[in-house]
């Protein structure tokens, strides 16, 4: 097996395309026609409010969720012609419940993946996978229900690591972290996103950690991209009204942080 | 309570019988009930439907569900052909299978909707096919709970089984029906306690499987499994040792005189070079059906019975006109050869105590009717069903205050205890004279007659043999002859028979 960061990508090719993707649920429409492009190698925060689709649209990549209308193609091909759980396969996927398998242990957890393709991962293997989100290779043989919440949710991003994935989707993946454990677990991503040359698509209503760990910034109100810029031009006040509010809730604590660290300086 | 403990230890047949039918029913129970189950969490109607069936067929009694296959089974011949059995395993599988369908659905159903959603995502999230899901994630950890559901099953199923006596399959409910008819309370016992130790059993080792997956230690639930197989196997194997195709199937229904007869005719049979099997406390409604389908080879049954229950006639014959047109309709409908009349007559008649009879001057029906409303009548649980108490009801507009439903047994320590003024008797009955009853007379002739006859199966009508070995019995025993051994088998304390010994004394006393 190569190690995934071994792979290169030429600079500009398309890994994800939207194409007018909308999600409507009776009456109610939560996608109302989404159009963009994810290039190999790119870190893509998506924010937005709760309700804003922003969880809808990730999970049409691996057909969690399905389009009302439009397409989404990786790497070229409609998603919806994929053998689903082959396509799974090649996408890691993290999410705020973590749901890791409460009767595997914590290294047959991490080795589901390659196991489903009838490949058997060697302990060596775990251990590294481990050690890439900073856990002991020993914890291997533990239960999830020994672990801590960061613990856990650790052995669930070295699980959507396990396959080698071209793409790691994350929804909400800290959301339900202590802040101090949800810093650390986001630089560690961030690293891991380099160093394995992942295409990353990363769920938050957090904009201060979009703003930090993704190289561009997706922003969605009422089913809808209002806003598609870089954390620079999104801090430059660039995006519109409704990126800008959502930048400015961080910016103002920070100022006001500052201000009270002045004040007893 | 002599005998306890060779009764327990004479009961290996009836164990093991016992055993392979509860572990069969809930074997298909579990065959059934999983995949429904999986249906049903993927679909809700089907969940409603599946539960709701499950649920209704838990209400009705399961000596009924059992009753009610005969003829689901008998009606299902002409899709499956004659050779269908329709008394015996068969339906006694299918009756507890679908008892003991309920707790294992509902339990998997009910762990099936509260597995954590996050594991569903995840499970669907690393890619795993429908297939995979449930064999990695599902299963597993549903199996704690769907074992609850399979040990709960179990303990019902192992209870309900003793009832599939009274459809001519053997289980640890043979002693139990026999004994009751008999008042023979060590045989009873010996019943309750082998099915209760039963389930005691399967409910420790079916625990300690359910402990095993919740701990999820592999060799305790792994162990637990084992033993179970290897107590099956262990019934299975005993069962094939005593297995008899050719043997002679004798039917007895669920009193003394029938268990009588039946060792009477088994024994002559095996003096004959026969091997016999004895099918004891069968529901009365399905001997004759039974012989009819070959299920049974030989039962003793009567006029009256034939006449109103199989015939459907209400008009009223003489009596050798009765018997000589049964004769000819069971041979001619159903292949079934009537051999002869045994001698005596076992019809049904009012009795009641002699002082009470004194007291309010009744010695007839005629008398019965201005102060029946102020009686309670007792009779047995099929009597007030039947066509005999309808004609006398309706010749003579009887109205009593209560009708009470007893065993037969129990039918006379009521009239003794006073708790019933009249009981429905029946007239070859030992109890009539030993408590010295008094039969009302039937002035309007609205109870038919019932004499005793000897049925014989398609199978065995043209056994020459077998034949001239039971022509003997025919006309050779009248009434105090069988009133006698009644008594031996049904009274108290000194003297009480058991139904093997009654009838070699009955066979001495006739000269066989």
């Amino acid at each position: 097996m190569t190690m995934p960061n071994e792979r290169r990508f030429p600079e500009s090719a398309t890994m994800l395309r939207f194409e007018d993707v909308t999600r409507r649920y009776g009456d109610v429409v939560a996608l109302g026609g989404v159009s963009c492009e994810v290039l190999e190698g790119s870190f893509v925060a998506l924010v937005g409010a709760s309700g804003s689709g922003k969880s809808t649209l990730l999970k049409m990549v691996n057909t969690l969720a399905e389009p009302s209308g439009g397409r989404v193609l990786f790497g070229g091909d409609d998603v919806t012609n994929l053998e689903q759980s082959r396509l799974r396969r090649r996408v890691g996927y993290v999410f705020q419940g973590i749901g890791l398998f409460p009767h595997f242990s914590v290294g047959e957890n991490i080795a589901i993946g390659p196991r489903l393709d009838g490949e058997r991962l060697s302990s060596g293997r775990i251990g590294e996978l481990l050690e890439l989100v900073e856990l002991e290779p020993e914890m291997a043989g533990r239960m999830p229900d020994e672990l801590s919440g960061g613990q856990r949710q650790r052995v669930g991003v070295a699980r959507a690591l396990a396959n080698g994935p071209e793409l790691l989707l994350m929804d909400e993946p800290f959301g339900a972290l202590d802040p101090i454990t949800r810093d650390a677990l986001g630089e560690r991503v961030r690293k891991l996103h380099e160093q394995l040359g992942l295409t990353t698509i990363m769920v938050t209503h957090d904009m201060a950690e979009a703003l930090l760990l993704a190289d561009r910034v997706l922003v969605m109100d009422a089913g809808l991209l209002v806003a598609d810029c870089t954390p620079q031009q999104l801090l430059a006040g660039k995006g519109g009204v409704i990126a800008q509010e959502l930048v400015a809730v961080p910016r103002q604590q920070a100022e006001r942080l500052a201000k009270m660290e002045r004040a007893h300086a | 309570m002599s005998g306890f403990w060779e009764i327990l230890l004479g009961l290996g047949d009836k164990l093991a019988a016992h055993i392979v039918l509860a572990a069969s029913a809930i074997g298909l129970g579990i065959a059934v009930a999983l995949p429904l189950a999986v249906w049903a969490s993927r679909s809700q109607p089907v969940a409603r439907l599946a539960l709701g069936f499950a649920s209704l067929v838990q209400t009705i009694p399961a000596l009924a569900l059992l009753a009610l296959f005969f003829p689901i089974l008998l009606s299902l011949r002409v899709v499956f052909g004659e050779d269908l059995p329709t008394l015996g395993f068969l339906p006694a599988l299918l009756a507890l299978a679908l008892y003991a369908l309920l707790p294992i659905l509902r339990n998997a159903v009910t762990a099936q909707a509260n597995l954590d959603p996050g594991v569903l995502e995840a499970a669907d999230g690393v890619g795993m096919t429908g297939w995979q899901k449930l064999a990695l994630v599902e299963a597993p950890l549903s199996a704690p709970f769907v074992m609850a559901g399979i040990r709960t099953a179990s303990v019902w199923t192992i209870g309900a089984a003793t009832l599939a006596t009274t459809i001519g399959q053997p289980s640890l409910g043979d002693p139990i029906f026999a004994g009751l008819q008999t008042q023979n309370w060590a045989l009873v016992l010996a019943g309750c306690f082998a099915s209760a130790a039963l389930a005691l059993v399967a409910d420790a080792l079916l625990g300690l499987i359910e402990r095993g997956l919740i701990k999820r230690k592999r060799l305790q639930w792994a162990g637990g499994m084992v033993a179970v197989a290897l107590g099956i196997a262990a019934a299975l194997t005993y069962q094939a040792a005593g297995d008899d195709e050719d043997a002679i199937v004798i039917a007895s229904k669920q009193f003394s005189e029938q268990y009588i007869l039946a060792q009477l005719i088994g024994s002559r049979l095996e003096a004959a070079g026969y091997r016999v099997e004895y099918r004891d406390g069968l529901g009365s409604a399905v001997v004759h059906s039974a012989v009819a389908s070959g299920s049974i080879d030989i039962s003793v049954d009567y006029t009256g019975t034939i006449w109103t229950n199989e015939m459907k006639r209400t008009d009223q014959v003489g009596r050798e006109e009765m018997y000589q047109e049964i004769k000819a309709w069971d041979m001619r409908e159903n292949g079934v050869l009537v051999l002869g009349r045994l001698g005596f007559e076992n019809a049904y008649a009012f009795a009641m105590r002699e002082d009470r009879s004194a007291e309010l001057g009744v010695t007839s029906l005629e008398d019965l009717v201005p102060v029946a409303p102020q009686l309670t009548v007792g009779g047995d649980p099929e009597f007030f069903e039947r066509p005999e108490w309808i004609a006398v009801r309706d010749a003579y507009g009887m109205r009593f205050r209560e009708t009470r439903n007893f065993s037969p047994t129990f039918m006379y320590n009521a009239l003794r205890s006073g708790e019933a003024d009249v009981i429905s008797a029946y007239t070859s009955d030992g109890r009539i004279a030993a408590d010295r009853l008094v039969v009302l007379a039937d002035p309007r002739e609205a109870l038919p007659s019932y004499d005793a006859m000897l049925m014989l199966s398609p199978r065995i009508a043209d056994d020459r043999t077998l034949i001239a070995a039971l022509e003997p019995l025919i006309g050779a025993i009248d009434v105090e002859a069988m009133r006698e051994a009644n008594y031996a088998v049904d009274r108290e304390g000194e003297g009480k028979l058991s139904p093997e010994d009654a009838a070699a004394e009955l066979a001495k006393k006739i000269g066989l």
